[in-house]
C-alpha cells in the first residue's frame, strides 16, 4: 500500500500518466462521499424527515465524537498497531470529568478539559510504554488494557451515575449549542480532522508514522527513532480518547461505568472503512473521518427506514470485513500495473 | 572475549553449563504455572475454607468449562502466529441460534447440532478471509467479533429464550453421577488429550509449530499453510458453537450478550499457558495448567467478594504480565549482551591504547 503512496508521490507532478492506480487511489475519499451522497438521498427520498435540520444535527454530533477518537486510532494503525483501549479510555475521562463537577460544581471548563486530557495521555503512557519497552504486541496490550481500564472505571463509579443536573449549562451547550445550525461538535471534529489531516501531511515525526508502518525494519535502518514514535502514537491516540470523553459528557449529559463500551470496534470499522490500510503505512484523517461519518449515517439512515438499530453492530462489523476484503482485492488487482510501471521508469 | 569471561575462575565452565541447563529446566514455563497454581489455591484456601471442598471443584470447573474448551483451538491458531478474537461472538450466535430454533419448534438435537455447524461455518468465514484472501488475522476477527455479535443482537434484541428440556439443561448444572467433575470439563479432558497428541505427536502438530516458526519456510517445505490455517479456524468456529451450546444449557437460556467479551479470558489463558503470542512455541500442558489457574483465581476473587469487573483488572494484567514476563527474560539478555560488549570494547580499547604507548 506504501508502494501507491509513493508512486502517488512521485507520478503526480506528471499529468499526463494517470493510470487506474492513482484513480484509484483518489477514490477512496470520493468513493466514501460518494456512498454517503446515495443512502442520504435514498433515506430522504423514503422518509423526507431524514433530512431535517434535527436530525441532522444529531446525526453530525453522535459522528464527531467517532471521528476525533479516529484520528487517534488511525495515527496508531499508520504504526503497524492498534489500539483497542480506546472506548475504555474514553468512559474513565467522561466519568472523572462528571466527577470533577459533582465535586466541584464551578470548576473551570478549560480544567476539566485538561484533566480529561491528563488522564487519558496517562493511559496511552501506559499503553506505548509496555508496547515499547517491554515489546509486547499492541493486540496484547491494549485488550488487556480494555478490560483494565474499565474495570477500574468500574470500581470507581461503582453505581453511581452523573447526570445533566449537575453539569453546569456552559458545559452542557458544548454538546447541544450550534452556530448556524451546525452543532458546536461538528465544528470540534472539522477543525480537529483539518489540523491532524495537515500534521500527518506535512510533519517529519508524522511522516515517520507512515514509514514505521511501511517497514518497520526499514524505518530503524534509515534512523527514525522507532520506538519514541510509536510510543508518541500511543499517547497522541490516548489523549484524543481522554478529551473524546469530556466531549462525550458534553453531549450525553450524563455518565456511568458503562460509557464507552464497544466504541473500539465503531472506531476501528470507521477508520478501515475511511481507506486506512490495517497492515499500517497508508492512510489519511480525512478518510477516517469520512468513514466515521458514514457509519453513522447509515446507520441513522437504518431507523428512519425502520430497521432495527439492533442491527447497527451487525452493520459496523460487515462494513470492517467488507472494507478490508475491499482493500485486499483493489491491491491484488494492482499489484502487477505498479510492477509494470516500476519496471517502465527505471 | 568469551561468554565466560565474567564468571568466576573456580567453576569450570563445563560444570556452570551444566548447572545453566538444569536451572533452566526448572524455571520452565510450566512449573513457573504451578507455582502460580498452588500460590492461587492457597489464596482461596485462605479467604474462604469452603475453598479446597469437593462441591467447590465442581463450581470452578463449571466456571472455566466453556473457556478451556475453546482455549484448546485457540491454542493452534496462536502456534501458527494467527489469532482468533472473535470466539465468544461464535458462542453468542451459536447459542442465540439453538434457541431460535428450539423456539421454533424444532426438536432439541438438531437445534444443538444446528448451533455446532453455524459456528463450524462461521469459523469457515473467518479462515476464508484469512487464508484465501490473505487478510491479518487481527483485523478480520475483530470484523467478525462485532459482526457476529451484532447479528446475534439483530436477532434476539432483547429476549430471553429459555424452556429448553429438563434433562438437557441439568448437564450444564449437575455432576456427572459419581464425580464432582461438570460435563463441561469431560469434554475440555478429552478434547485436551487429543490436542495434545496431534499437536505433539504427530506430523500435523510438527507442521503447526513449523508454520508458526516461519511460514515462509513451512510453506517450502510442502507444508498446506492455508489448507491448515483454515481448518483451525473451522475448528474454532466448531468448538466456539459446542460451548455455545454448553453455556446455553448452563443458564438454561440464551441471549444476544452471552459470553460477551469473554475472549479476554480465552486469550489470556492461552498466552497464560506459555504459548508465544508470536507462534511456533508453547504446549497443551501449559495451557491446561493456566485454565486450572484462571478457574482457581476466579473463584477465589469471587469468595473474596471482589466483583466481576474488579476481577477484569486481575485477568487483564495477567495478560499483559503472562507476555513481558518471558520477554522480560529476553530483554535482560540482550542488555546485559549489550552491557558485555561495551565493556568488551573498552578493555580492547585500552589494550589498543597501552600497545601504543
Amino acid at each position: 500500500m506504501t508502494t501507491l503512496a509513493e508512486e502517488q508521490q512521485v507520478v503526480a507532478p506528471r499529468a499526463s500518466t494517470h493510470t487506474i492506480a492513482e484513480l484509484v487511489f483518489r477514490f477512496r475519499e470520493l468513493g466514501i462521499v460518494l456512498a454517503l451522497a446515495i443512502v442520504v438521498v435514498a433515506t430522504t427520498i423514503d422518509n423526507h424527515r431524514f433530512l431535517s435540520s434535527e436530525s441532522v444535527k444529531n446525526l453530525l454530533s453522535s459522528a464527531a465524537i467517532i471521528a476525533l477518537l479516529a484520528i487517534g486510532e488511525t495515527i496508531v494503525i499508520i504504526t503497524r498497531n492498534v489500539d483497542l483501549s480506546i472506548g475504555s479510555v474514553l468512559g474513565i475521562s467522561a466519568y472523572a470529568a462528571g466527577v470533577l463537577y459533582q465535586h466541584h460544581p464551578h470548576v473551570s471548563i478549560v480544567l476539566v478539559f485538561l484533566l480529561a486530557l491528563g488522564i487519558g495521555a496517562a493511559c496511552g503512557v501506559v499503553n506505548g510504554a509496555v508496547v515499547t519497552v517491554a515489546r509486547v504486541p499492541s493486540l496484547v496490550v491494549t485488550l488487556g488494557t480494555l478490560y483494565v481500564i474499565r474495570g477500574v472505571d468500574g470500581a470507581w463509579a461503582g453505581g453511581n451515575q452523573v447526570n445533566a443536573s449537575m453539569l453546569p449549562t456552559s458545559f452542557n451547550r458544548i454538546g447541544y449549542g450550534t452556530v448556524a445550525g451546525v452543532p458546536y461538535l461538528g465544528i470540534i471534529a472539522i477543525v480537529a480532522v483539518a489540523i491532524a489531516t495537515y500534521a500527518m501531511r506535512s510533519f517529519r515525526t508524522a511522516r515517520d508514522f507512515y514509514a514505521i508502518g511501511s517497514d518497520p525494519e526499514a524505518a530503524r535502518l534509515a534512523g527514525i527513532p522507532v520506538g519514541s514514535r510509536v510510543f508518541l502514537a500511543f499517547v497522541l491516540s490516548g489523549s484524543i480518547a481522554g478529551l473524546s470523553g469530556a466531549v462525550w459528557l458534553s453531549y450525553y449529559g450524563s455518565v456511568d461505568a458503562i460509557a464507552g463500551v464497544g466504541y473500539e470496534f465503531q472506531v476501528i470499522a470507521a477508520v478501515v472503512v475511511g481507506g486506512v490500510a490495517i497492515f499500517g503505512g497508508s492512510g489519511t484523517i480525512l478518510g477516517a473521518a469520512l468513514g466515521a461519518l458514514l457509519l453513522n449515517t447509515i446507520n441513522s439512515a437504518l431507523v428512519v427506514v425502520n430497521v432495527s438499530s439492533f442491527w447497527s453492530s451487525a452493520v459496523s462489523g460487515a462494513l470492517l470485513v467488507g472494507a478490508i476484503a475491499f482493500d485486499r482485492l483493489v491491491a491484488v488487482r494492482l499489484a502487477p500495473a505498479l510492477r509494470r510501471r516500476r519496471r517502465a521508469r527505471v | 572475549m568469551s561468554d565466560l569471561a565474567f564468571q568466576p575462575h573456580d567453576e569450570s565452565p563445563a560444570t556452570l553449563a551444566s548447572r545453566r541447563a538444569a536451572l533452566r529446566g526448572v524455571l520452565r514455563w510450566e512449573v513457573l504455572l504451578l507455582v502460580l497454581l498452588g500460590g492461587t489455591i492457597a489464596f482461596g484456601a485462605d479467604v474462604s475454607p469452603y475453598f479446597l471442598q469437593s462441591t467447590n471443584l465442581f463450581y470452578i470447573c463449571l466456571n472455566v468449562g466453556e473457556i478451556a474448551i475453546m482455549a484448546l483451538p485457540l491454542t493452534l491458531i496462536v502456534v501458527t502466529g494467527e489469532i482468533d478474537l472473535s470466539i465468544a461472538s461464535m458462542l453468542g450466535l451459536s447459542g442465540v441460534l439453538m434457541a431460535e430454533l428450539f423456539d421454533h419448534g424444532w426438536p432439541i438435537w438438531p437445534a444443538m447440532i444446528a448451533a455446532v455447524a453455524l459456528g463450524g461455518v462461521l469459523g469457515a468465514f473467518n479462515g476464508f478471509l484469512v487464508t484465501r484472501l490473505g487478510l491479518p488475522s487481527l483485523a478480520v476477527t475483530i470484523g467478525t467479533l462485532t459482526l457476529y455479535r451484532g447479528i446475534a443482537q439483530g436477532i434476539l434484541p432483547t429476549d430471553t429464550i429459555g424452556g429448553f428440556p429438563a434433562h438437557l439443561s441439568s448437564i450444564g448444572v449437575v455432576p456427572i453421577p459419581g464425580t464432582h467433575l461438570p460435563y463441561s470439563i469431560a469434554f475440555f479432558g478429552a478434547l485436551a488429550i487429543v490436542f495434545a497428541v496431534v499437536l505433539h505427536a504427530t506430523p500435523l502438530g510438527r507442521a503447526i509449530f513449523a508454520i508458526g516458526a516461519s511460514q515462509e519456510a513451512a510453506f517450502f517445505a510442502g507444508i498446506r499453510v492455508k489448507r491448515i490455517k483454515f481448518w483451525l479456524f473451522v475448528l474454532s468456529g466448531l468448538l466456539s458453537g459446542f460451548a455455545g451450546v454448553l453455556w446455553s444449557l448452563r443458564f438454561a437460556s440464551a441471549r444476544y450478550d452471552s459470553a460477551i467479551g469473554m475472549e479476554l479470558f480465552v486469550v489470556t489463558t492461552v498466552l497464560l499457558g506459555g504459548i508465544s503470542i508470536f507462534g511456533g512455541r508453547g504446549t497443551i500442558a501449559g495451557v491446561v495448567v493456566a485454565v486450572a489457574v484462571l478457574g482457581c483465581l476466579q473463584t477465589a476473587l469471587t469468595a473474596d467478594r471482589i466483583p466481576a469487573q474488579d476481577q477484569n483488572i486481575v485477568v487483564g494484567t495477567l495478560l499483559v504480565a503472562s507476555v513481558i514476563v518471558p520477554n522480560g527474560a529476553e530483554l535482560y539478555r540482550r542488555a546485559r549482551a549489550r552491557m558485555r560488549s561495551v565493556v568488551a570494547r573498552r578493555h580492547a580499547a585500552a589494550a589498543a591504547h597501552a600497545e601504543g604507548q
